[in-house]
């Protein structure tokens, strides 16, 4: 049985290499969450950047486009979208400016880095919510 | 020995982790304007807004801003696609499809920079 499996491990051991950091097996910390957010936001504002140059364009094009995306941006769904895409760019900007905190050699350590992951949650939850008061008050 | 790759921006990690620094800033420049801008005038006319795109600094920064944007995005969604869309993560075909969409990612950029000039000298 183990001289079977034994064997059964040498003839695929060239096609199944032991991968040295396999993180779907990991418990994530919470830098790691801060950092796919940042990931997965820089990604969505590749869409985002688009909608806003649509946003501009027309808005720039004449005194009706002007009045179109006033009147757009009185839509209760067209200001969730509209909080859901700065949301996106606040909380990017937040994460983008710890890293460059980090270049500078601050916030380095384990305990360092847990604490600035945890600072990014908390001002882009605030930052996220002052664009929310800015959109409907 | 600097790891290079063709389609990474900078052709090394150094120069690609410069720019997207400096890039970041000067968007972050435009953001904090454009908000504080809106924030300021909150009824904003059409004449106001062409107005303030028609002046020299403005478009200087919006152009800035354009291919900060340009050069950020490309470093970034580079770093994402070279990362998750692997041999080992999906196989043999990843490198195409990666190419593919690295391809895809530029078309889209170099849209966004055309337009926004477009925009810009067209008011």
């Amino acid at each position: 049985m183990l001289l079977k499996q034994g064997l059964e491990v040498s003839l695929t051991v060239n096609k199944k290499r032991p991968v040295n950091l396999d993180i779907g097996t990991f418990r994530l910390p919470i830098t790691a969450y801060v950092s796919i957010l940042h990931r997965v936001s820089g990604v969505a504002l590749l869409a985002v950047t688009g909608l806003l140059l649509w946003m501009l364009d027309v808005s720039l094009s004449s005194a009706e486009g002007f009045a179109s995306i006033g009147a757009g941006l009185a839509n209760p769904w067209l200001q969730l979208l509209l909080w859901g895409m700065l949301a996106a760019v606040a909380y990017h900007l937040v994460a983008g400016i710890r890293h460059m905190i980090m270049d500078f050699g601050v916030g380095e350590s384990l305990e360092g880095g847990v604490l600035g992951a945890r600072l990014v949650l908390v001002a882009a939850g605030l930052l996220i919510l002052l664009t929310g008061v800015w959109i409907w008050l | 020995m600097a790891v290079t790759n063709v389609t990474s921006f900078g052709r090394s990690g150094l120069a690609d982790w410069l720019v997207q620094r400096i890039s970041g800033v000067i968007i972050t420049i435009y953001l904090v304007f454009i908000v504080a801008y809106l924030i300021a005038h909150p009824g904003l006319t059409h004449g106001e807004w062409v107005e303030l795109h028609r002046c020299f600094w403005v478009r200087l920064l919006s152009v800035m801003t354009i291919l900060s944007f340009a050069a950020h995005a490309w470093i970034g969604m580079w770093a994402v696609l070279t990362d998750y869309v692997t041999v080992r993560l999906l196989g043999p075909k990843a490198t195409a499809l990666r190419i593919f969409l690295q391809f895809g990612v530029i078309a889209v950029i170099i849209t966004y920079v055309g337009w926004a000039v477009d925009i810009l000298w067209g008011i």
